[in-house]
C-alpha cells in the first residue's frame, strides 16, 4: 500500500513521517530548549509560581512560534540575508501585539500578571533561535513541526516547574478558568493545628532556577550522552 | 536622592537577573570566563543608558494617551500604546546598530572590547525589559529614566561578572557529573538570588 502511493506521488512524504516525528520529538527530550540548548530561559523562569500562569505563557509562545515559523518559512527567499534579524523582530513582535491584546481582552487578571512577561516573548531566545536555525532554511511543513515541537519542549518544563512550586508553595493547583483549587484539607495546616506548612521559599523567584538545576540533574543522569566536561 | 535611590535599587533591589531573570540566555552562554563576562555586562550598561532614555522620548511624547498634544491638540485622545513593543524593538536594533557603527569609527579600542558583544544585545531580553519596566513605572523625568537604565545595567554588570568568577572557580570542584556545566550554575544562580533577596525592602 505504502510503495503504491510512494509511486503515485513520490516527491510527497506523509504527514507522521520519520523526519517529521524526529522534528517533533527531539525537542521534547534530547534537544530540549531549556534545559539542553539554553534558549527561552527569561521568561520561563519569572511567570511560574502558579500553574495558570505557566499555562498561558507556554500557549502564547506556542502560538507566536508557530506563527513565526510560518510566515519566515514562506518569506524565506524574499528576506535579504543582512536585514534579516530585523525583519524576524518586526514579524514577532507583531504576533506578540496580537497576543497580547487578546489576552487584555479576555484574561485581564493574568494579563496583569505575567506584566512585562508578554512584551518579553519578543525577546525569548527560542522562538529567535528557531527561525534562524529552522524556518530560514526550510519549508512551512517541517517549520510548524519544529515550532509545535520547540514549543512544547518548552512548555513541559514551564508546566513542572510551575506544578512543583504551586503545589510545595502554596498547596494548590490553579488552572484558566477554574481559579485556584486547595486540596489540602485546611485542618493540616499548623495554623488550625495541624502538622503541615506551606514552603514559602518555593514562592520565591531563585527557587525557579534550583528546580529547572534539579530537572536538569535528573535528565542528565538519565542520559549520559548529554554530560558537559 | 532620588536619583541615588533608583541607581541603587536598580543594582541590588531590582536586580535584573536575580529578581526578574531577564537575560538569562546570554548571562548563562557567556559567563564561562570574567573577561568575556566583563565585556558583555558593559556593553548591556551602555545600551541600556541609551535605549531607555530614548525609549522613555517615544513613549511620553508618540505612544501614551494623549502624547502627541505637542502636536496638535486634537490628539488628546489618541493612545498608541498598542505599538509601544514593535516600537521599542526597533529602537533598540536600530539603536544597537548605530552604536556599533559609531564605536567602531571613533573609538576602536573600546570596539575591540565590546564589538562581538553588541549584535547579541539587540536580542538580550534585559535591554526590552529595561524599556518595558520603565514604561510600566511611569518615571517623572527623562533623568530618572536613564538612572533606572544605567542602574539595571550596573545590576546585570554585577551578576555576569561574580557568575564568571565562580564558574571560572568551580572548575576544580568535584561536581556531580550530571549537573556540571549547566546544571550547577542554575542552582548557584538560585543561591545568589536568595543571598540579594536580603536587600529586599530597603529604602534609602
Amino acid at each position: 500500500m505504502s510503495t503504491e502511493n510512494s509511486a503515485i506521488t513520490p516527491k510527497r512524504e506523509s504527514l507522521f513521517s520519520k523526519k517529521n516525528r524526529k522534528l517533533l520529538k527531539d525537542p521534547l527530550g534530547d534537544s530540549n530548549p531549556i534545559t539542553i540548548q539554553v534558549l527561552g530561559i527569561c521568561s520561563a523562569l519569572a511567570i511560574t509560581v502558579q500553574l495558570q500562569q505557566a499555562v498561558i505563557m507556554s500557549l502564547s509562545v506556542l502560538f507566536v512560534m508557530i506563527g513565526g515559523n510560518v510566515i519566515v518559512s514562506l518569506l524565506r527567499n524574499l528576506i535579504p540575508d543582512r536585514i534579516r534579524i530585523i525583519v524576524q523582530l518586526v514579524i514577532i513582535a507583531s504576533l506578540v501585539i496580537i497576543v497580547d491584546e487578546v489576552l487584555k481582552a479576555y484574561q485581564p487578571d493574568i494579563s496583569e500578571k505575567l506584566s512585562v512577561f508578554v512584551g518579553l516573548i519578543i525577546t525569548n531566545c527560542i522562538i529567535m533561535g528557531r527561525l534562524e536555525a529552522f524556518a530560514l532554511a526550510n519549508k512551512p511543513g517541517p517549520s510548524v513541526f519544529d515550532a509545535i515541537g520547540n514549543g512544547m519542549g518548552y512548555a513541559w518544563v514551564l508546566l513542572a516547574v510551575s506544578i512543583v512550586r504551586e503545589i510545595f508553595g502554596s498547596g494548590a493547583i490553579s488552572l484558566p478558568g477554574m481559579g485556584q483549587v486547595k486540596f489540602l484539607p485546611q485542618e493540616w495546616f499548623i495554623s488550625s493545628g495541624g502538622f503541615y506548612e506551606n514552603n514559602n521559599l518555593m514562592i520565591l523567584p531563585p527557587m525557579a532556577l534550583v528546580v529547572v538545576g534539579i530537572i536538569i540533574w535528573i535528565q542528565r543522569s538519565r542520559n549520559e550522552a548529554l554530560i558537559e566536561d | 536622592m532620588e536619583y541615588f535611590s533608583i541607581f541603587v535599587k536598580g543594582i541590588f533591589v531590582e536586580n535584573m537577573i536575580f529578581a526578574y531573570f531577564l537575560g538569562m540566555c546570554s548571562y548563562l552562554a557567556v559567563s564561562k570566563t570574567v573577561k568575556t563576562a566583563n565585556g558583555l555586562g558593559l556593553a548591556v550598561i551602555f545600551v541600556l543608558g541609551i535605549t531607555v532614555p530614548i525609549n522613555y522620548l517615544l513613549e511620553n511624547y508618540v505612544l501614551k494617551e494623549g502624547a502627541l498634544t505637542w502636536l496638535d491638540p486634537t490628539f488628546a485622545t489618541v493612545d498608541l500604546s498598542f505599538l509601544s513593543f514593535i516600537m521599542f524593538i526597533a529602537v533598540i536594533a536600530s539603536m544597537v546598530q548605530l552604536v556599533e557603527m559609531i564605536v567602531e569609527k571613533f573609538a576602536p579600542a573600546l570596539y575591540g572590547a565590546l564589538g562581538i558583544f553588541l549584535p547579541l544585545i539587540a536580542v538580550n531580553c534585559s535591554i526590552l525589559g529595561g524599556a518595558l519596566f520603565m514604561q510600566e513605572r511611569q518615571y517623572p523625568s527623562i533623568g530618572e529614566a536613564t538612572t533606572f537604565g544605567l542602574g539595571s545595567g550596573v545590576g546585570w554588570w554585577l551578576a555576569i561578572v561574580a557568575i564568571a568568577a565562580i564558574r571560572e572557580k568551580i572548575r576544580y570542584s568535584n561536581v556531580p557529573a550530571p549537573l556540571q556545566g549547566l546544571g550547577i550554575t542554575y542552582i548557584i544562580t538560585g543561591l545568589m538570588g536568595i543571598a540579594f533577596m536580603s536587600f529586599m525592602g530597603i529604602e534609602i
